[in-house]
């Protein structure tokens, strides 16, 4: 039993630290550590430094890009990349559809679609949930309708990340309205400039426009780009929702922010000296620190599992990851706040009279209420432990 | 990073768990022995001594097997499931660690054969009531004699101090009662003239002792380790005790969640089993959850515990207490919750396991003292 890297391991860590925070632009890096919002362009840069390297899809097989790498080098390389705060490679297509396609995808639209999603060629938005499909996402209503060479799609779905960047969209619809709720789902992909989609931008607590609603009124979609078999598409998802769950519970991100937070403590004024020296907030940081710490143990025996297990099938341990990380993400975003104090009121204000990140700590703090709710809520998550690890 | 067990802690973790599950398979057992003398049964004792994990973090050359950390938290991980009222934390992991960190040739000898043989034991005699877990808050006085030293003072909470035959007891040679130098530690006889012992149950169903020490007279050869050093040799114990006692409480808070989850699945009320209420069932959840992060925790003791450097080791082993605790506190009160009235009676199990959770909470530092330690040491992340 030992906790340590292998010399290996550290070698490696090291080299993908080294490229992090050599080769991805620091004003990119600045602006996720400060929790700013990126631009459609600071995601693409960012993650063709990594494609070019053979880094943006390491996960994926090898064969379309992925790398040869253990359990422990793809913990690894996550953690670095978060905690050097570089954009993690967009979700839906390093981490969703890509996937999904290299596993049940044809041989066309792998060759289609793989190497532009590595290279955020196409930027793919999620066509999940629904006005009236949330936690319920089986009981989706988006219809898809076979007519000839091609499907017509009509419905709405809603809390589309980053949609308005998107130029394909993946996306789930009801094919037969006859089966029972999940026996009746296919998986299509939908070219987002189709006639009859238009996006509504949804803006968010923070004041940010980071989701949309998708209205697909008529939509024709070509049966080509129908992924796998007709009405199996739940069975798709899941497997989706399972390799979402690679650093769900974004250890390295909740790390970034607590070295930011003590180094920020240590240059904001309170009293007579700074916020460093308050030692209730140092012990509200260092609870917050040791739970993180055991987290950390936690998922590295995931990881560790992770070498023995059917690798297609949910984790339940990984439900645990979400639970407490999401938990962890949100308690550092409310020591942020609690460091910035009154500065943290005024919206960017034009003379800078406060600290430059204050104004972002409430925006960061508004935002990441959604970390509990997305993935499967929190509550969702304690009904999968509830039924898989305690039988109840 | 690997988690895995070699075949010869397969092997230990099957033997030990084998021989708790057979000492202690119900409550009454539990009861029997901790009403035989001293609070536990010296059969089973004898058994530990039997299977060789009386011998386990002595060093072969010490006539033990040499073991580390790991080994120990197999051990106290299995008997911490069944409550085995047994003394390895506190002669074994407490009573014999200074001896085994700091004793010269001839006190190991004199002593560690007996003590693997299960005939004799030793007992730490450090805390005192005004100590409040700092171990070097020590008032006891140890004066220079011409044959050696005299020793005064009163010693609290001497876990199973009954029946050891020698204790290893921390007394000032120099300094003022809180000052980190001049502490020194002495093996000291239980039938030295002018130790009295006055013992007492523990509200965890345990025994220990308070002992008072007046004018009890020690020759030079009872002095273990350097003069006036004791403090880092009490702090490297008292690690080790974090560390095991982390691994005992992760195999009692997992006895605790298996006993509530097992009662979810039987109670009936309202004509259904209560697990299937969500409100139950996320609670037993949370529970899972607790264990699961005190468990990553007992592993990362076992991994720091002997970290060369202190500061380091010393910052990790009271995140380790932190998390034990807060974890042990919630699993245990939890499972009494789900339990409803039953959880509250002594007839119950699991109520056993959350009156020692609770104990273990107190013992060598409560949540705010070891918390108050991560806060001072800056925490455990490095700034950027």
């Amino acid at each position: 039993m030992d906790l340590s890297f292998t010399p290996e391991e550290v070698a490696f860590r090291d080299e993908v630290r080294r490229f992090f925070r050599t080769e991805i632009p620091a004003g990119i890096r600045r602006k996720v550590s400060e929790g700013r919002r990126l631009e459609r362009e600071d995601y693409v840069t960012s993650q063709r430094i990594l494609n070019v390297r053979g880094w943006a899809v390491p996960h994926w097989p090898i064969e379309h890009g992925g790398q040869d790498w253990s359990a422990v080098q793809r913990y690894i390389f996550m953690e670095e990349l978060m905690q050097a705060a570089v954009p993690i490679p967009l979700q839906f297509n390093c981490f969703m559809v890509g996937p999904v396609i290299a596993t049940f995808g044809n041989q066309a639209q792998k060759q289609r679609f793989l190497a532009r999603a590595a290279n955020l060629d196409d930027w793919w938005c999620q066509g999940f949930s629904e006005p009236g499909a949330g936690s319920d996402l089986a009981s989706l209503k988006t219809r898809a309708v076979r007519n000839g060479d091609h499907y017509v799609v009509d419905g709405q779905k809603t809390w589309t990340t980053l949609g308005q960047y998107a130029n394909w969209m993946f996306c789930l619809v009801r094919t037969d309205p006859e089966a029972r709720k999940q026996a009746g789902i296919s998986f299509l992909l939908i070219d987002m400039a189709s006639p009859g989609i238009s996006v509504r931008p949804i803006i968010t607590i923070d004041g940010k426009h980071e989701v949309n609603e998708i209205f697909l009124d008529g939509v024709k979609v070509p049966v080509e780009n129908l992924v796998g078999e007709e009405n199996r598409g739940w069975d798709y998802a899941k497997f989706l929702l399972a390799n979402e769950r690679t650093g769900i519970a974004r250890i390295g991100m909740s790390k970034e922010r607590i070295a930011r937070i003590k180094r920020l403590a240590k240059e904001t004024p309170a009293g007579t000296g700074t916020m460093w020296d308050d030692m209730e907030f140092r012990a509200r940081l260092a609870s917050v620190e040791i739970e993180l710490k055991a987290l950390e143990i936690t998922q590295m025996r995931v990881v560790a599992a992770q070498a023995t297990r059917d690798p297609t099938r949910p984790d339940p341990a990984s439900s645990i990851l979400k639970i407490k990380g999401s938990e962890l993400q949100q308690a550092t975003t409310e020591l942020l706040v609690e460091l910035a104090g009154p500065a943290a009121i005024g919206a960017a204000r034009a003379d800078h009279s406060a600290a430059d990140w204050a104004d972002a700590a409430l925006p960061t703090y508004f935002n990441m209420r959604k970390v509990s709710i997305y993935g499967g809520s929190n509550e969702i998550q304690h009904n999968v432990i509830a039924k898989a690890l305690l039988g109840l | 990073m690997d988690f895995d067990l070699s075949d010869e802690q397969h092997l230990l973790k099957e033997t030990v768990s084998r021989w708790a599950a057979d000492a202690y398979p119900s409550l009454e057992a539990l009861e029997a022995a901790r009403k035989a003398r001293h609070g536990f049964s010296a059969v089973r004792w004898q058994e530990l001594a039997d299977l060789g994990l009386l011998a386990l973090p002595f060093s072969e050359e010490d006539g033990g097997i040499g073991g580390g950390p790991v080994e120990t938290m197999l051990v106290m991980e299995a008997l911490g499931r069944v409550l085995a009222p047994e003394p390895y934390l506190s002669a074994i992991v407490l009573g014999a660690g200074g001896l085994r960190l700091a004793g010269s040739r001839d006190q190991k000898a004199a002593l560690l054969p007996g003590l693997i043989a299960g005939e004799a034991r030793l007992a730490l005699a450090h805390d005192e009531a005004q100590a409040r877990w700092n171990l070097f808050d020590v008032a006891t006085a140890a004066q220079k004699t011409a044959a050696g030293y005299r020793l005064d003072g009163i010693k609290h909470t001497v876990l199973q101090g009954e029946g050891a035959s020698t204790f290893v007891v921390s007394a000032r040679t120099a300094g003022g009662r809180r000052d980190a130098a001049g502490i020194t530690l002495f093996l000291v006889p239980a039938d030295a003239p002018g130790l009295a012992m006055a013992p007492y149950d523990t509200q965890d169903g345990g025994r220990a002792a308070d002992i008072v020490l007046q004018g009890v007279e020690l020759p030079e050869s009872a002095v273990l380790g350097p003069v006036g050093e004791g403090l880092p040799i009490l702090e490297r114990i008292t690690g080790e005790a974090i560390a095991a006692l982390a691994a005992e409480a992760v195999g009692a808070m997992d006895a605790l969640h298996q006993l509530t989850v097992d009662y979810l699945k039987m109670r009936k009320q309202f004509g259904v089993p209560i697990g299937s209420f969500q409100a139950l069932q996320h609670k037993a959840v949370d529970m899972l959850v607790a264990l699961e992060q005190a468990r990553s925790m007992a592993l990362y003791a076992a991994m720091m515990v002997d970290a060369a450097d202190a500061e380091e080791r010393r910052a990790a082993l009271s995140a380790v207490k932190v998390q034990i605790n807060r974890s042990a506190r919630f699993v245990g009160q939890t499972a009494v919750q789900l339990h409803g009235g039953i959880g509250m009676t002594m007839e119950y199990l699991g109520a056993h396991h959350f009156r020692r959770l609770a104990v273990i909470e107190l013992l060598f530092g409560d949540t705010s003292h070891h918390l108050g330690r991560v806060a001072a040491a800056g925490g455990l992340v490095s700034a950027a």
